[in-house]
């Protein structure tokens, strides 16, 4: 709680930041709209103008707050919480494919982990290739993988939910290799003085003393998960998705759409990441490790 | 039939040869023969599973046709290559590494900024940032400058996040010792804070590097010019021409691991005497 002021206090002043900037990107719509009138435009009526602009370059914050709200809570009350147009829907969709990518991803990670910590052929090809594997900017071959997808007939949420796989494997295999190899000589040995079977070390001295590295690996899996389902949802023709949203959003000039997608991606990115942490917190108390 | 068969001889040769290498004394030739033995061993597998299963090349072209492209097609890809890695991705590396790591040091004078603009800093480098790209791409056109914000706004976060920790990376012995040598703040962060973060600054640089591709090759999905790598592949894709698209991933790659590998030898380079680098021969 220590540090609640001085994060208000950069929030405050990104907020007033971002005020201002909407009044200086706003301001030549605004003149020309006033010249155009006949008007001349004081500085109260600047302001209220650009604050309030149909498809400003910059929204103001209370703008995107009340697309947001449109979107979600009031259709909600409408009883039309999951109609085509609500965020909600959107971001149920986008949060489907990203938690099938993160399992999936979390899954291979670990197999491929506990492949490369267990066999050392699989350690010496493997290992630098999962490496160099993330120096390729996957997000570009989406659109490709989407496509020839479709063609085998693989649609919906797969072709997705493997790009999210793609991007979160990786933290995973690194983050439990490091975990699997970190008891210590001395541990491994009294493993081995009690006559522990090689599965038994793994399930009672291995794979517990990794829980610390694999839920730091989760956090950042499962936020590149969730860029791989916003990108993999640009291709799809801008069906459904936060990704469709901004897309169609760039497309017919509506920024405070474009806005609005983008903060409820980032909720969308900070509870989910915010739940694992709460996860990593309850499982590693009651493993007496926190 | 004869190719499947094939393949799988492949993949039992390569596996037995890497086998019993792994299991020599690891050697500098050892460790690099494993893992490129792996490497062709998947392309040729690739080359053979694709004619023997006789998959449409509109859906997977073989590897060797994909090389027959991309010696065709040089003029294109090396277009492309300037348009989005040379100005897209460099420049807006540059800017957004340099920004940060100065803004890193600012902060770090500031005890109050430090503790309220990390927290928030931290969060920011989890979220979908490539979100902004649409909204830069209306801002600033749609030639390589906007792709070059998309970049900078993506290498920031990592960055100061890594910096400024680094930073932080050192104990009241070693700044008490700097103290009792009459050490004025400059020279402190000159000569020991500043290479105390360098193994720090790295990493953020190395996160910073593949960012940056991302960056510029998606930021062109919401609009470009006739030229540039995601240009041409979502265009290529919608022509079903899928080998040049594999040809641009090639590049990408290339490039990708090249800028990698470059920032990495310039690490050991420059921070050789860290306990990280001094064990590899």
């Amino acid at each position: 709680m220590r540090n609640a002021v001085p994060i208000l206090t950069v929030v405050c002043t990104l907020l007033v930041i971002w005020y201002a900037a909407a009044v200086w990107l706003n301001a030549p719509w605004a003149y020309n709209k006033a010249e155009r009138a006949g008007i001349e435009l004081n500085f109260t009526d600047l302001v209220s103008d650009t604050w309030s602009q149909d498809k400003p370059k910059l929204p103001a914050p209370h703008q995107v707050g009340a697309e947001i709200w449109k979107t979600t809570g009031d259709m909600v009350l409408n009883g039309r919480g999951f109609s085509k147009r609500s965020l909600i829907y959107h971001s149920w969709v986008t949060f489907s494919a990203t938690a099938l990518g993160f399992v999936l991803g979390t899954g291979l990670g670990i197999a491929l982990a506990i492949g490369i910590v267990y066999n050392r052929t699989m350690d010496m090809s493997v290992m630098p290739w999962v490496i160099a594997s993330q120096t390729i900017p996957i997000l570009a071959i989406a659109p490709m993988i989407i496509v020839v997808l479709n063609a085998v007939g693989i649609s919906g949420l797969l072709p997705k939910a493997m790009i999210s796989m793609y991007l979160s494997f990786f933290p995973v295999v690194v983050g439990m290799v490091k975990g699997l190899r970190s008891p210590a000589p001395m541990q491994l040995d009294q493993m081995r003085t009690w006559s522990a079977t090689p599965a038994q070390t793994f399930w009672r001295l291995r794979l517990p003393s990794s829980m610390p590295y694999l839920f730091a690996s989760l956090k950042i899996g499962m936020a590149a998960s969730l860029v791989g389902a916003i990108v993999g949802e640009l291709p799809t023709g801008a069906v459904a998705g936060l990704g469709a949203r901004l897309l169609a959003g760039s497309y017919y000039g509506q920024t405070i759409q474009i806005w609005s997608a983008l903060i409820m991606a980032a909720t969308l990115a900070a509870i989910l990441v915010g739940l694992i942490g709460v996860l990593q917190r309850i499982i590693l108390k009651r493993m007496g490790m926190a | 039939m004869g190719w499947l068969v094939f393949a799988l001889g492949v993949w039992a040769g390569g596996w037995w040869l890497n086998h019993v290498l792994a299991h020599r004394p690891k050697t500098r030739l050892t460790r690099l023969a494993v893992p490129v033995i792996f490497g062709v061993t998947i392309l040729v597998i690739w080359e053979a599973v694709v004619h023997g299963l006789e998959i449409s090349p509109i859906l997977l072209p073989p590897p060797s046709q994909i090389a027959v492209t991309f010696a065709a097609k040089t003029d294109i890809l090396w277009e492309d290559f300037v348009q989005t890695v040379i100005k897209g991705a460099l420049t807006g590396y540059v800017i957004g590494c340099g920004a940060a790591f100065l803004i890193a040091v600012a902060i770090d004078r500031f005890p109050f900024l430090q503790r309220g603009l990390l927290p928030v800093g931290n969060f920011v480098a989890a979220l979908p940032i490539i979100g902004m790209a649409p909204i830069l791409v209306m801002w600033f056109g749609f030639d390589w400058q906007s792709k070059a914000a998309v970049v900078v706004v993506m290498v920031f976060f990592p960055m100061l996040v890594n910096t400024v920790q680094g930073l932080q990376d050192t104990n009241a012995m070693q700044r008490d010792l700097m103290r009792t040598y009459a050490a004025g703040y400059w020279m402190t962060l000159l000569k020991l804070r500043l290479p105390a973060a360098m193994p720090f600054i790295f990493n953020g640089l190395k996160i910073g590097s593949t960012l940056a591709l991302i960056g510029a090759i998606v930021a062109e999905f919401f609009g470009s010019p006739i030229k540039g790598m995601g240009f041409r592949i979502s265009t290529s894709v919608g022509q079903l021409a899928l080998d040049l698209v594999w040809a641009e991933i090639a590049v990408a790659a290339m490039a990708g691991s090249a800028f990698y590998g470059g920032i990495a030898l310039l690490e050991k380079a420059m921070t050789f005497w860290h306990p990280s680098q001094r064990g590899r021969t």
